[in-house]
């Protein structure tokens, strides 16, 4: 068992958490995910590491699904059942140059951690976040402290620029020398803000979520396409050539449970209602 | 006691055989010449002392019938289970020849449960020696390297990255052929004796290799749980399961309980299965219990079937259709998979493996309509810790080349299993697992010696 140290709401449907899980939280280095299952009947759901603290680890996440709703519902004390990690290969951290870390609505959880590291490995670090509007942005100041420079938008104009992460990555990769490039969000908004850096061959890493069940490499449920190539996201990634996957496949393959994920927030809505009138004591 | 009746089998995960009652044990146990020089012992990869066991039953000593198969195998109601008697005990049985040979597995698992039912008294442990071991993996290997380690006074951690220990035997064979309970009991007693197990913790992420390699011995255990693929076109399309995905999700996550449980497994009408071994068994059975017709196709003929007789057997009365010589070569589909185009295949030159190379018969091709793949074409070992142990020798197959006694290249590593063999059985495991235990034990006191 794991225990709540601190939850709370960031922003619109986005929740943190920070959970006391040592063996995570002292190995866990930038890029890396957890795997947790919140109960006996729960499904094991992975989470990017956004940031440790001593025994603590804090995962953010936008409440969509069963799972993550009822995460969302957990409170500072509640215990998770199970939390496995750190899983995955750390981000590939190198003295590049100027690198620029762009995280798009619930992926900025992942990139405070990447662009910490990136400036400790010497890196001259440019952040940019965007959302659809300010009530969804998150880690703004985080992202400020652990940043050269950063630049907001959101696609309302409510923050900063009015328009796409991948706009303001456009310009910023005009207006100067870029060396590396992070991008982190909706596999979507991956796929749209990676055609930026392709022309000018810009290495670019993008982290995927494909589904997964055990995150060590042992089902292939999360297997992606990558050059080609079949790749398993939790054991070979989940950072990747971004100018190398199939993101379309990506996202076909994420729909797989399409019709039970819906099911399952039913119930669990359905369930908390009744929880919510006393009569039910589950 | 026999088997359940088919119809009832598919409505549920219950054990298809129900065990033998004390009276048809007795019985069989009767049947036992009691050889002076017992061949079937030798065709046991632990050279479980058979005929005193079975005596011991004979005399309607239960418990001591449990008390000598447990000298040499810690997890005799699972082996009882699920160990391929008919190649091995049973196969070399003299009563065979002329007759059907004496029932050996359902006689060890029936002593096994008795003295389960009873309650497990913990073995006398050995005075602590004040050494750490860790153990990587908790499934066959892992366990049985427990046990004989912690019973020879050695503290004993065991590092498992699922949140349940039992690796294969609780992800991997379903409860109808294995019933969980019969795991839980076997770990319960390993904590009774001590063992620290710890879930949740990948070796080589949450225990740095450092860590690791800090006890005074370890062994790896991580047996064969990376799935392959065929690698042909369609293979990415929503419905295309490796059997390990489509058992664990079952198996560990419960997903045939969807949504009382939260891990969803897709709901298909037609499954096709690819494969023969026993895994393929396993997927195709599940299949069928969660309400599919399943097709079970393989390149080769029925008598090159590797899954156990009995197991095809069963699979064949819950009603799994059987394409016998044919290979898929593309899934079908757009999305979601709507068929699998297979070729019929012939049996051409003996090759390697001493059975007939099949090979693709030119303008075979056949559909079958499915909306869910199953593919059970085998598994290699892991890589995840291996990479990160530098320096460790491994196989071109990504196995770690081990000495008789289960030592690695890497001072004070071991390993056994199917980490070291490739995908194997669970007595085989259990055998590596024991005589790098024995080897484990020797080195630690010879430390002690030398201090």
């Amino acid at each position: 068992m794991y225990r709540v140290y601190e939850a709370g709401q960031l922003a619109d449907r986005i929740f943190q958490i920070w959970v006391e899980a040592p063996h995570v939280a002292r190995h866990a280095l930038a890029g890396q995910f957890l795997v947790i299952r919140i109960d006996e009947k729960g499904e094991r759901i992975p989470l990017t590491v956004s940031s440790v603290e001593g025994d603590l680890v804090r995962v953010i996440f936008m409440a969509v699904g069963k799972t993550t709703n009822q995460l969302s519902d957990l409170k500072a004390g509640d215990l998770i059942r199970d939390v496995a990690g750190p899983l995955g290969r750390p981000s590939e951290m190198g003295q590049y140059g100027t690198c620029v870390v762009v995280g798009g609505g619930a992926g900025i959880a992942s990139c405070p951690i990447i662009a910490r590291a990136a400036r400790e490995a010497g890196n001259h670090v440019v952040g940019i976040i965007g959302a659809r509007n300010a009530g969804f942005l998150i880690l703004e100041d985080e992202m400020r402290d652990a940043c050269h420079e950063l630049l907001v938008a959101t696609d309302d104009g409510s923050r900063g620029f009015h328009g796409f992460a991948a706009d303001v990555l456009k310009q910023v990769i005009e207006q100067q020398q870029v060396d590396c490039v992070w991008i982190i969000g909706p596999a979507i908004m991956m796929k749209v803000t990676s055609e930026v850096t392709r022309p000018k061959g810009i290495r670019t890493f993008v982290s995927l979520n494909p589904i997964m069940v055990d995150g060590t490499g042992m089902c292939g449920s999360c297997r992606v396409q990558v050059g080609g190539e079949t790749k398993f996201a939790c054991v070979d990634g989940p950072e990747f050539d971004a100018h190398l996957v199939d993101f379309d496949l990506l996202m076909q393959r994420q729909r797989t449970y399409f019709d039970e994920e819906k099911v399952s927030l039913e119930r669990y809505h359905e369930h908390a209602c009744r929880c919510g009138e006393g009569s039910y004591h589950g | 006691m026999g088997e359940r009746p088919v119809r009832e089998r598919l409505c549920d995960f219950l054990e298809v055989d129900c065990g033998l009652s004390p009276d048809e044990a007795v019985a069989e146990a009767e049947r036992c010449l009691q050889c002076k020089k017992p061949s079937c012992v030798k065709g046991c990869p632990v050279e479980i002392d058979i005929p005193a066991f079975i005596a011991r039953i004979a005399d309607r000593d239960f418990s001591a019938a449990a008390r000598i198969i447990k000298d040499d195998n810690l997890l005799p109601a699972v082996c009882g289970r699920v160990c391929p008697q008919e190649v091995q005990c049973e196969g070399e049985c003299i009563l065979g020849v002329k007759d059907s040979p004496v029932r050996i597995g359902a006689l060890e698992r029936f002593a096994a449960d008795y003295e389960r039912e009873q309650g497990f008294v913990v073995p006398p442990l050995a005075g602590p020696t004040g050494k750490l071991v860790a153990i990587v993996g908790s499934g066959p290997a892992g366990l049985t390297a427990a046990a004989e380690l912690a019973r020879v006074g050695h503290l004993v951690t065991v590092f498992e990255s699922l949140h349940e220990p039992g690796g294969v035997l609780m992800y991997g064979i379903p409860a109808f052929r294995l019933p969980k309970e019969v795991v839980q009991a076997e770990i319960d007693q390993l904590r009774k004796m001590g063992v620290d197990i710890r879930t949740n913790h990948l070796a080589g992420a949450s225990v740095p290799v450092p860590e690791l390699l800090a006890y005074d011995a370890v062994f790896i255990g991580t047996g064969a749980g990376l799935p392959f693929f065929m690698n042909i076109p369609g293979e990415q399309l929503n419905g295309v399961y490796s059997a390990n995905e489509f058992l664990t999700r079952v198996n560990l996550m419960h997903a045939e309980r969807f949504p009382e449980y939260d891990t969803p497994v897709r709901h298909a009408g037609r499954v096709v299965v690819v494969g023969g071994g026993n895994v393929a068994m396993d997927a195709a059975r599940v299949a069928r219990r969660l309400g599919a017709r399943v097709t079970l196709v393989y390149r080769r003929r029925e008598e090159d079937l590797p899954a156990r007789r009995a197991e095809v057997v069963r699979a064949r009365e819950e009603g799994v259709e059987f394409a016998l010589c044919a290979n898929p070569v593309r899934v079908l589909g757009t999305n979601f998979v709507t068929g699998v185009e297979c070729v019929r295949m012939e049996m051409c030159e003996i090759d390697e493996s001493g059975r007939p190379e099949p090979t693709p018969v030119g303008g075979s091709n056949f559909v079958i309509d499915a909306d869910m793949v199953i593919q059970a074409i085998g598994q290699g070992p892991n890589p995840l810790l291996i990479r990160k142990l530098g320096g460790i020798r491994y196989g071109r197959k990504g196995n770690i080349v081990v000495d008789e006694e289960g030592r690695s290249s890497l001072d004070r590593v071991y390993a056994a299993g199917d980490v070291a063999t490739g995908a194997a059985t669970v007595i085989l495991a259990m055998g590596g697992a024991k005589k790098a235990a024995r080897a484990i034990d020797r080195m630690l006191r010879e430390d002690r010696k030398g201090h």
